[in-house]
């Protein structure tokens, strides 16, 4: 099964097209990633701009709120909706560079275990149980300890606590298809190493891995916001998720609001995410199909 | 009275595709100690039926009976869950792969013990007494032992005994086996269905017998069902049914019997498949498979007929060898002198 | 059953050697060499830096460096805080109980609300209580769960003053010698009027935040194992002995169900050990958690190097008796087929 046929394509859309839960996810992530790219154009105010005469203000609904900060002001009167907008791309933008990253390197890694097999494929097995054997955010947190604070460090630590999992998948799935007749038949008709890891049998393992990667992306998103939360991730005044959520936590009695918002954009955006990943994982699975 | 008294049962299954008709105005009766095989091909609806009349069927499916009597009580008005409640009572059921049909968590003995408590009650100690003696009377050797043992410890035909002790358990007057013998081993098939009729004839079952082993009809049914595709094609005892079969579906059956055989080196086989949901001939089902099929038989579906003295058939043709039609159908006429040196 | 369990044993020492290797190479990872990490910012004159080197075994080649280390840690040496100069080990299993209080809890809600909405959901596969519970279940396992702890101060402890904000007891009100170092064991040793009621509502809202994502896992699980399992013949058999149908999925169909979601539930240790981090940051709990995030705030590498090694010893423990739990509650495992 070659997966980006437009044939089969079409007919994973179709069957994804059944999901409720799938569109509805599906359309909200639009709306994200229209604001990552039109971030400068729909956002009211620069994220960072501090407006000293609109300090904590709440948003337009509540009386106290006043026009234009929507989603109303933080503690040095910075417009919370620009902030949230503007957020977005981090949080976007983390959870592709980390996934990519993941995807990339674990591939790599999977189809050489599960290619060549013997010690090289033991040693690397052993690492990534190694890796596994500690909580994901726990190793991330102490990868963070050594490599220093900052986004782009928690970025390489989540990339690298989730690399097992493709090793994992793929490893699997080339050993699967390994003896298959179509790759034996590759190999006959005189196709190298390369060719038969690459173009032969990585497009066959493509299911799972697109499921894993969605999933994963939902996973990086928590994780630096988690991070970013701890004060181990993206650093203020940056508007990430997490990073707002930290420097909201004294307001919580407060500014509902300031605490609210980060987490809610947070939850929305993973949710639709994992609501997309469900729908894509029964409509690549033909196991779950129904007949 | 009979036993069992079934007319018009039908079953659908809602698919994407529609309603598709896995049973189709099945009429049966039975009486006590006696045994009716039904017989058919993978697909012809046999096991459906029987799962419907235990109320065993997801709620997928649409159910209709016209009447349905188990000793004299009418089970149409029962709802299915409160007639699951006479399941393993008076009526149980055994199926065709002991193996899975064992839970593999528990012991046999708790297991046969849940269908006695169920049932019958009692306290532990002749609760366990009753299990014992439910094991030792299906052959199990050493019932103690076998008693705290799991599934996976014993071998099939050890499973499907203890199967049949879980049937047995409430003295129940009507036994469904659905294929019981066929995930087992040749040798241990013929045991199976001599104890099976051994119990039936010791405590005077009524016993429907779902096999496609025609051998195996011989020697145990007094009576036979035929089914294809849904419908019930063919329906005599035992005896007439190998002396002179009715239905061309039935004679085809019979061909492939290796005695039976014509002389020949190649035993005959049946071409084509049992129609599906999507291509179900207009006229009567068998005739894409049937060698006497004429233009009457791709039109016009054959309706149910009877003899006085009892034995009934769906099919254009009479009784008859070679079976001649009761309408016209001359091409019919030329293939059925192809195959008739039989009997 | 005993061969079962020994092989289980020996195949966690690769697993156990690369902990061990994982945690030597971190402080080694370290920018700057060790005696720098331990002595801090300062520094130190050549010679003393010398005899530490020395005292530490560092002027030794890797190999046995890593040796000595190894031989420390089976000893149970696993170094000294930075910041309290204590034992590391002695920290840890200071502030254990509180986490494993925490984590228990959480683990029982989860499984109390997880499992049976799991089959709530499978029994009525595709109607309104499935989607409802499936819903749910996604949101919990999308949550940001600092931030649902947040939600939840804000709702309840700051807004109805509900629930204490955070700590393990009313402390004004109560003091007694911790025993076991669970606190609602201890408070109803002390025998004081209140004090369990007390370390309760402290625990509430920690455990409800902790418990949200296993939940939701063990809720999706359950309902896929059931899923399966109800297809099986021997739940039709079951129902061909005229079993009630509560008892058919309850006892025939769970039992086999149980199997796996046991698994899925001793996975559950690691997503609790991380959120136990942010939780406890969020509702200042004493644990391991909050002790692991202000040891990386301070530097203090000894204490994080020696707390994320436990904290791997202690899930591949869990992870082993939740094997051992699989072979004892699938009888096929048992006896090795």
């Amino acid at each position: 099964m070659k997966l980006f046929d437009t044939g089969t394509l079409a007919v994973t859309w179709g069957y994804f097209r059944e999901s409720r839960g799938g569109l509805v996810g599906l359309a909200f992530l639009g709306l994200v990633l229209f604001a990552v790219v039109f971030a400068d154009v729909i956002a009211p105010f620069d994220p960072t701009l501090q407006h000293r005469d609109a300090l904590l203000l709440p948003p337009v609904w509540n009386e106290a709120g006043r026009w234009p900060y929507l989603l109303g002001t933080d503690a040095v009167g910075r417009d919370l909706l620009s902030r949230l907008i503007f957020g977005a791309r981090y949080s976007i933008f983390i959870g592709m560079v980390v996934v990519s990253i993941a995807v990339v390197a674990g591939t790599i890694l999977g189809l050489l275990a599960g290619y060549f097999g013997g010690w090289f494929d033991t040693a690397i097995m052993r690492l990534m149980d190694v890796i596994l054997a500690f909580p994901s955010l726990l190793l991330a947190l102490g990868l963070v300890a050594v490599l220093g604070p900052g986004l782009l460090n928690a970025m390489y630590a989540i990339a690298l606590v989730m690399l097992p999992h493709f090793v994992r998948l793929t490893r699997a799935s080339v050993m699967g298809e390994k003896n298959r007749d179509y790759v034996v038949a590759s190999r006959v008709a005189g196709a190298g190493n390369a060719r038969l890891m690459f173009s032969t049998i990585l497009p066959n393992c493509m299911a799972p891995l697109i499921v894993q990667a969605t999933l994963s992306f939902s996973n990086a998103i928590l994780d630096a916001a988690a991070l970013g939360f701890l004060g181990m991730g993206a650093q203020p005044p940056l508007p990430e998720w997490g990073a707002m959520l930290a420097e909201a936590r004294e307001f919580i009695s407060r500014a509902w609001w300031v605490v609210t918002f980060p987490g809610l954009a947070i939850l929305l955006t993973v949710l639709s995410i994992n609501l997309v990943g469900d729908a894509l994982r029964d409509a690549l699975d033909p196991r779950m199909r129904r007949s | 009275m009979s036993l069992l008294e079934v007319r018009k049962l039908s079953v659908a299954f809602q698919t994407q595709g529609g309603w598709f008709r896995a049973v189709e105005g099945v009429n049966l009766s039975l009486d006590r100690g006696e045994v009716l095989a039904i017989v058919g091909e993978s697909g012809s609806g046999k096991s459906v039926a029987m799962l419907a009349l235990m109320g065993l069927l997801p709620a997928t499916a649409r159910i209709e009976c016209e009447r349905l009597l188990l000793d004299g009580q009418d089970l149409l008005g029962l709802a299915p869950k409160a007639r699951r409640r006479l399941n393993g009572g008076t009526m149980a059921m055994i199926f065709q792969e002991p193996m899975s049909s064992l839970n593999p968590c528990f012991t046999i003995g708790y297991q046969i013990d849940e269908a006695v408590r169920t049932h019958l009650g009692g306290g532990r100690k002749a609760r366990r007494e009753r299990v014992l003696h439910l094991l030792e009377l299906v052959g199990i050797p050493d019932p103690p032992r076998r008693f705290d043992a799991y599934p996976h410890q014993l071998s099939g035909g050890m499973s499907q005994r203890a199967m049949i002790a879980m049937a047995l358990a409430a003295d129940p007057e009507l036994l469904i086996a659905d294929e019981p013998t066929t995930a087992l081993d040749v040798t241990v098939q013929a045991q199976i269905l001599e104890l099976l009729l051994k119990l039936q004839q010791e405590r005077d079952m009524g016993l429907i017998l779902i096999t496609h082993d025609m051998g195996v009809v011989a020697e145990t049914a007094q009576h036979v069902l035929v089914q294809y595709a849904g419908q019930q094609v063919e329906r005599q005892a035992v005896r007439g049914l190998f002396e002179q079969p009715l239905h061309p579906y039935t004679r085809a059956l019979l061909d492939a019997l290796p005695e039976r055989a014509p002389p020949g080196d190649f035993l005959p086989t049946i071409p084509g498949l049992v129609p599906g949901q999507h291509d179900r001939p207009r006229g009567c089902l068998f005739a894409p498979r049937c060698g006497h099929a004429g233009a009457l038989c791709q039109t016009q579906e054959p309706v149910w007929q009877q003899l006085e003295s009892g034995p009934g058939w769906r099919c254009h043709f009479v009784q008859g060898d070679p079976p001649a039609p009761v309408f016209p159908a001359p091409a019919a006429l030329q293939q059925g002198g192809e195959q008739g040196e039989q009997d | 059953m005993l061969r079962f369990i020994l092989q289980k044993i020996l195949l966690l020492i690769p697993t156990f050697i690369g902990i061990t290797l994982a945690a030597f190479m971190f402080v080694r990872l370290l920018p700057g060499d060790p005696v720098t990490i331990l002595t801090g910012e300062r520094g130190v004159d050549p010679e003393r830096r010398a005899a530490m080197m020395a005292q530490l075994g560092l002027d030794q080649p890797l190999p046995l460096q890593y040796l000595d280390y190894v031989g420390k840690l089976l000893q149970g040496d696993f170094g000294q805080s930075l910041a309290t100069h204590r034992p590391v080990t002695e920290e840890f299993f200071a502030r254990l109980p509180a986490t494993l209080e925490l984590a228990l809890f959480a683990i029982l809600i989860a499984i109390a609300l997880g499992v049976p909405a799991g089959i709530l959901a499978a029994v009525k596969r595709g109607r309104w209580p499935d989607h409802l519970v499936m819903g749910v279940a996604l949101t919990g396992y999308s949550m940001p769960i600092f931030w649902w702890g947040l939600l939840l101060i804000m709702l309840f402890s700051t807004g109805l003053g509900w629930t204490p904000v955070s700590g393990r007891l009313d402390i004004i009100n109560y003091y007694f010698e911790p025993v076991t170092g669970f606190m609602v064991i201890d408070a109803w040793l002390s025998g004081e009027r209140g004090a369990v009621a007390s370390a309760l509502r402290h625990l509430l809202l920690p455990s409800i935040v902790l418990s949200t994502i296993p939940m939701a896992v063990i809720a999706r699980q359950t309902r896929s194992a059931m899923l399966e399992v109800l297809g099986e013949d021997y739940v039709r058999t079951a129902y061909a002995k005229g079993l009630p149908t509560w008892r058919v999925i309850l006892v025939h169909a769970l039992r086999n169900a149980l199997i796996t979601v046991v698994t899925v539930i001793g996975l559950q240790i690691g997503v609790l050990m991380a959120g136990a981090v942010l939780t406890e940051t969020i509702f200042a709990w004493p644990g391991i958690g909050k002790w692991m995030i202000e040891a990386i705030a301070r530097r203090d590498y000894p204490a994080v190097q020696g707390g994320l090694l436990f904290i791997a010893v202690l899930v591949m423990v869990v992870n082993l008796i939740v094997d051992l739990l699989y072979g004892w509650i699938n009888p096929r495992v048992r006896d090795g087929r």
